[in-house]
């Protein structure tokens, strides 16, 4: 009983690693995607092919590769190791590399976005001698916010789960504290961290249905 | 003296020239309808007034101050033209209206940035400093003017086509333009809805609001006008009286234009 309660502590400890790398990698790759989607979407044709080129690149490479790329290319190729070393290095190597990939596809569905606001709407907003800030903010924003509620939720919720891939470069998450049992005999941590995941998308799920019921009382 | 004068306006899409040297004017208190086939360049017409397009070519003129000039780089600047927008107004064929925002607040929006940056720029003196709650008290007496003081709490996907419209109007009306523009504003409605719309436009007539009104209704036309033009391919083929131009057209191009509508 209480090598149970042990391991799930050791497992809980785990979560925290993964819960920690879905924070941040949401806090950096959010704004960083309107970025690029502003860069997408940029008249200047060389600066929306390159940011084209890159979102494609990125978005066609598996986050597992991109992640080993990010942790051993620098290394390998140059000689340095500019993530820091250690257990913070590798966690720090993941984090760049999810912020990479996932603000490749927030960005495309902020541009997605952005782009399915009428026209019309920013027209109304000219003739009325409102600037382009004021219409971005005072009127495109919420719509455009209402609008990729649903996709961002399902992008979201497949974050927590592709945190478990940061154990790859032996970052020390869930997954790999539970796999450690398996040799052992136990199979049941490994089990077990599908319950974490599930609370957590549980949560997630509340809280987007929460906002998306915030944003009933117009429609777009 | 007119109050708005477009002079040699012109206005090409790629190798289509959609606009040809377009020359027309305006009396303070006049409406002014434009009448047309699909394609003849209505829309781009006051798309160019309101700014939406720059003109290739052409001067605009408001009470006299020379407002656009393709030969005079220094009317062209974007902070500028922000400014001269506001002499017009301009009222879509799809309403456009915000949907995040009530019909009060449809209305209020824009004339609440205004007046912040007014107050932001000429602190001080309060007894200058323009009362939001003034705004608001301006916009419910608007509405109340389309028939709508009921509605100001509403948002658009909950107003009728006919409503949205005249919530439409009354936010183009809140910044006092010199010069209203209707971009056939009962093209998108059902016909039964039409008519309210269309009332709200002749009592602004009556009340001598200067307008320019793009439409496909010729009673309406004859009725609430003025002067009418005809535009033809992006020419001014035909202008006159309204009367005189829907009853009498002169010009062969025109008899066959108004043929279409002869049911009314
Ligand atoms: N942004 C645009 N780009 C290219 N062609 C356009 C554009 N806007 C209008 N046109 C063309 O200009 C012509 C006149 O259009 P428009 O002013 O909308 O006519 P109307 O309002 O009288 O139906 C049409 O042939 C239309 O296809
Ligand atoms: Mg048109």
């Amino acid at each position: 009983m209480d090598e149970i309660l042990v391991i799930i502590e050791i497992l809980a400890k785990g979560f925290l690693v993964n819960s920690r790398l879905f924070l941040l990698t949401l806090l950096f790759a959010l704004p960083l995607g309107l970025v690029i989607s502003f860069g997408s979407m940029s008249k200047v044709k060389s600066v929306s092919a390159v940011t084209k080129t890159i979102v494609w690149v990125v978005r066609g490479i598996p986050l597992l590769l991109l992640l080993l790329i990010i942790y051993f290319a620098p290394g390998l190729l140059w000689g340095i190791s500019p993530w820091g070393t250690g257990n913070s290095g590798r966690f720090n190597a993941a984090v760049i590399a999810f912020v990479i990939n996932y603000a490749c596809y927030f960005s495309e569905i902020f541009r997605g976005g952005i782009q399915s606001i009428p026209i019309g709407q920013t027209e109304a907003g000219q003739v009325l001698g409102m600037t382009k800030g004021q219409i971005f903010f005072k009127i495109t924003l919420l719509q455009v916010i209402k609008r990729i509620v649903p996709p961002m939720s399902n992008e979201i919720i497949t974050l927590i789960k592709d945190t478990s891939l940061a154990r790859l470069i032996s970052v020390y998450e869930i997954l790999m504290r539970a796999q450690e049992y398996a040799p052992r005999g136990l199979i049941w941590p490994l089990f077990s961290t599908g319950l974490f995941f599930l609370a957590f998308v549980g949560f997630l799920s509340l809280l987007f249905g929460w906002f998306e019921r915030k944003l009933d009382y117009f429609k777009v | 003296m007119a109050i708005l004068e477009a002079e040699n306006i012109s206005k090409s899409f790629g190798k289509a020239e959609v606009l040809k040297d377009v020359t027309f004017s305006l009396e303070q208190g006049h409406a002014l309808a434009i009448i047309g086939s699909s394609g003849s360049g209505k829309t781009t017409l006051l798309r160019c007034l309101n700014f939406l397009e720059r003109p290739d070519g052409g001067v605009i003129r408001v009470k006299g101050e020379v407002l656009f000039d393709t030969n005079d780089p220094s009317t062209q600047s974007e902070a500028q033209i922000r400014k001269k927008r506001l002499h017009f107004g301009l009222v879509f064929q799809s309403f456009n209206l915000f949907p995040q925002y009530t019909a009060l607040q449809n209305i209020t929006l824009a004339s609440e940035l205004l007046a912040k940056e007014q107050n932001k720029k000429d602190p001080g003196k309060d007894n200058k400093r323009i009362d939001l709650k003034e705004i608001k008290e301006k916009a419910l007496v608007l509405l109340d003017q389309m028939g709508l003081a009921d509605k100001a709490g509403l948002h658009p996907y909950q107003l009728s086509g006919g409503q949205q419209q005249r919530v439409a109007i009354a936010r183009a009306l809140a910044l006092e333009p010199d010069i209203l523009c209707f971009d056939e504003p009962t093209s998108a409605l059902d016909p039964e809805l039409t008519g309210e719309v269309l009332r709200v436009i002749r009592s602004l007539a009556e009340k001598k609001t200067t307008m320019t009104i793009v439409t496909h209704e010729m009673a309406f036309a004859r009725d609430v006008a003025d002067e009418v033009i005809f535009l033809d391919d992006g020419v001014i083929v035909e202008r006159g009286k309204a009367v005189d131009v829907i009853e009498n057209p002169q010009q062969e191009r025109t008899r066959q234009f108004l043929s279409r509508f002869s049911q009314d």
